[in-house]
């Protein structure tokens, strides 16, 4: 055990909760103590056990562990002389110890691409961290104190150099070391290729975090790289990357979602008397039958119609809305699901129980006759076409979910037809993308339809689907009664 | 075989340990795993399907030979199913054959720990020598059946109404696995240390991969481990796991075929993926890129 004193590494922990508090990590008091004891009976000198320590017990879900990974690089970073010397591991350094820009200036540039060329083909991350070391020192003009971000330095360093071009030589010469295989050989090559130019990428990354740290502090740097967690993400501006991240999320949510419509039903009802149950519990009592048993009436299977506005201004929202539905559609078999943008057609086959999620969307793309006119939302034309076409089958018992911003480029609402919906309908409910401030400012007639919802939901991020999700399931809540 | 008391020394000293009876940790496992013996905590450990989460319990009692109590957790499990259950039978029997006896007496003997059927939890609670208890899939059960767990899991007891409470003679090691189907409640995720594995990178698999399929060449084992990676990258409804590129390897041993090509590999990827829309969509990438 080597704990140099007991005060620093304490309150550098206690830093880093508040970090990850702040990032949107839910982490509770019992969890800081366990870390804390965790760090008794460790090694705290070893970096990757420290981590995998500190994410054992401070951090509890997957989504939630790139976020860890980016605070702990700023908190426990590596001054810029103990990555390049190798030296052993102190966390409660203060940053600032390590004497920076100093090493490897005598190299000339080619100098510095060939051993860092010959770092990635051989793998070697003790060779790569001080040649990326060297690098950052020569290439990326850092000045203390300049307030620019990180990413500035990252792409002068970058571009300077030329990693495309390293990335072709790597190309070169791993190519030639393994000879000519077929076009599945080249496949795995260009992907191991890709693989080491990312470690290379986030080398230079780490070490540049590593400099800001030492120029302004932990708490400075952790500000600025936080990011928001999957749950917190603007779907409206979600990047491709975050999506693929909600995409994962979202199943676990549908199952609780199904979980909670079809609890609701159980608790209503009792269904009848189970003998087999009855008796067997009497022998409890010695035969006699004191408590009788009731079958659990089966859960209803929920029927619910879901409406998806797809239109242009709703791609990134409607992408989202349709991954929904299609994990819906493995937990409901009572399922329908309706695009719509100036008109509506029903899209229950694409996303059905043998399909795939990017071919449904494909489909939904190609297939789907959602446009009669100019391709700008119109949800009246739209009401009307469901109406005509399927209203009939929503019954007591279906529940409505429709999804959209209710922007209906100035054509007419037509929200009486939502009323007679709404009065055939067990529930109907509205998940809106936008900000509760933006409804019903410009074309957004969001007010007009809200009257005959049984709630209207802001959605524009998991965990607010999340908590409609939690509301559906309280007893009180907009319930119209059977 | 090494003491219990030597492998649990360092993570390091475990990793090693582990090696022995063929699992192969990487760092931050056996780090988690040492700590959790360190501070007597669950594991829950997480992450896709076949990436060896129950594994890591039977290689640690293995390991520590120690018994191995597994519940498998599924909808609709229950007390009786969990912890334990009075055997009525053999209660309505006792009653039945003493019926001249002062029923004090026999309400006394028919609730004694003779007439208690254990189920996994309790068996592992009233073990005498420390078992490995593993709480496979615990996503599976009913938010509110978690609750259960918790006295297990924190006090190591199980209370019984007509007995009291029961404490753990021997502290079992805990560990349960969640393939993440629905989120976990919050008073489970504080009382446990929290692991998550993901699929190995192609060296560690590769390893893996030798380390089970004996007789593999190191030339197959490192493709596989390449192309395996390769598929996992796809966007598929169930990428292939550790367990089915064993067995694609295993597979590929008995066809005797040595060098992988995309013809090969289109022909036997059946092994590796359970979906006919995935198999399509596999073969349709490897062919063109």
């Amino acid at each position: 055990m080597t704990l140099p004193t007991a005060t620093p590494i304490t309150s550098l922990v206690t830093g880093f909760v508040g970090e990850l508090r702040a990032a949107g990590v839910p982490v509770s008091m019992v969890e800081t103590i366990d870390a804390m004891r965790a760090l008794e009976v460790i090694d705290i000198g070893d970096r990757a056990g420290l981590k995998s320590t500190l994410a054992a017990t401070l951090v509890k879900a997957e989504r939630h562990l790139s976020a860890f990974d980016t605070a702990f690089e700023v908190y426990f970073a590596l001054s810029p002389t103990q990555a390049a010397d190798g030296e052993a591991f102190d966390p409660t350094a203060t940053p600032g110890s390590g004497d920076g820009g100093a090493g490897g200036s005598g190299d000339g540039l080619e100098e510095l691409r060939r051993s860092l060329l010959r770092a990635l083909m051989d793998s070697d991350m003790g060779a790569m961290t001080q040649a990326v070391g060297s690098a950052v020192d020569r290439l990326s003009g850092f000045e203390p104190g300049r307030p620019v971000g990180g990413t500035y330095y990252l792409y002068r360093t970058l571009r300077r150099l030329d990693i495309d071009a390293i990335q072709e030589m790597l190309a070169e010469l791993m190519a030639e070391a393994a000879g000519d295989g077929g076009d599945l050989e080249d496949r795995l090559l260009s992907e191991e290729i890709a693989a080491r130019i990312e470690q290379l990428r986030e080398a230079v990354r780490d070490e540049i975090r590593r400099r800001l740290v030492e120029d302004r502090g932990r708490e400075a740097v952790a500000r600025t790289v936080r990011r928001p967690l999957t749950e917190d993400v603007d779907l409206m501006h979600a990047t491709r990357t975050d999506l693929e991240a909600i995409e994962g999320a979202i199943a676990p949510l549908t199952r609780k979602l199904a979980a909670r419509l079809a609890r609701r039903r159980r608790l209503l009802r009792r269904g009848r008397l189970d003998f087999r149950k009855t008796v067997r519990r009497s022998l409890a009592t010695g035969g006699v039958p004191l408590e009788p048993k009731f079958k659990a009436p089966r859960p209803h299977r929920p029927e619910v119609f879901l409406l998806c506005d797809i239109s242009g201004s709703m791609a990134t929202f409607a992408r989202f809305t349709l991954q929904f539905t299609y994990a819906m559609s493995t937990q409901f078999s009572k399922l329908r699901s309706f695009a719509f943008i100036d008109t509506v057609d029903e899209i229950t086959d694409f996303f059905g129980p043998s399909t795939d999620f990017s071919g449904g969307l494909a489909r939904v793309a190609s297939e789907a006759e959602v446009v009669l006119h100019d391709g700008h939302s119109d949800y009246g034309t739209a009401l009307l076409g469901f109406e005509q076409r399927y209203g009939k089958e929503v019954t007591p018992r279906s529940t409505v979910i429709i999804t959209g911003d209710a922007r209906n480029n100035y054509r007419p609402p037509r929200d009486e037809l939502l009323a007679d919906l709404a009065a055939r309908a067990k529930a109907i409910y509205w998940l809106n993308p936008e900000p509760r401030s933006y409804w019903d400012t410009g074309d957004s007639v969001m007010g007009r339809y809200q009257r005959w919802c049984d709630s209207v939901h802001e959605v524009r991020t998991l965990r607010q689907l999340e908590a409609f999700v939690e509301q559906l399931s309280a007893p009180t809540g907009g319930y119209k009664g059977r | 075989m090494t003491s219990a008391a030597t492998t649990t020394e360092s993570p390091a000293a475990l990793m090693h340990a582990l090696r022995g009876v063929d699992y192969l940790a990487d760092p931050r496992i056996a780090q988690v795993a040492f700590l959790a013996h360190r501070l007597g905590k669950p594991i829950l450990v997480e992450g896709p399907a076949g990436v060896g989460k129950t594994e890591l319990a039977k290689a640690l009692a293995t390991l520590w030979e120690r018994r191995l109590v597994r519940l498998q957790c599924y909808e609709g499990l229950d007390e009786s199913r969990a912890l334990y259950e009075w055997n009525y039978k053999k209660q309505l029997l006792r009653i039945q054959a003493d019926r001249d006896h002062e029923w004090n007496q026999l309400e006394d003997d028919i609730f004694s720990e003779s007439f208690l059927l254990t189920r996994p939890l309790l068996e592992a609670i009233r073990a005498e020598e420390p078992v490995v208890l593993l709480i496979d899939e615990i996503d599976r059960v009913e938010i509110e059946t978690e609750a259960l767990l918790l006295e297990v899991l924190s006090d190591f007891q199980v209370s019984i109404p007509e007995l009291g409470t029961i404490s753990a003679a021997s502290h079992p090691f805990v560990v349960l696995t969640s393939n993440n189907t629905r989120e976990l409640s919050e008073a489970l995720k504080r009382r446990c240390l929290f692991l998550h594995i993901d699929y190995p990178d192609p060296a560690r698999e590769q390893e893996i991969l030798l380390t089970r399929v004996p007789d593999l060449p190191e030339k197959l084992a490192k493709q596989i481990a390449a192309i395996v990676r390769s598929i996992r990258q796809m966007d598929l409804k169930k990428p292939p796991s550790v367990s089915e590129s064993i067995d694609w390897a295993r597979t590929l041993l008995a066809l005797a075929i040595e060098h992988l090509d995309t013809e090969t590999v289109t022909d036997t990827l059946h092994v590796l993926l359970k979906y006919q829309s995935d198999i399509e969509r596999a073969s349709a990438e490897l062919v063109h890129q």
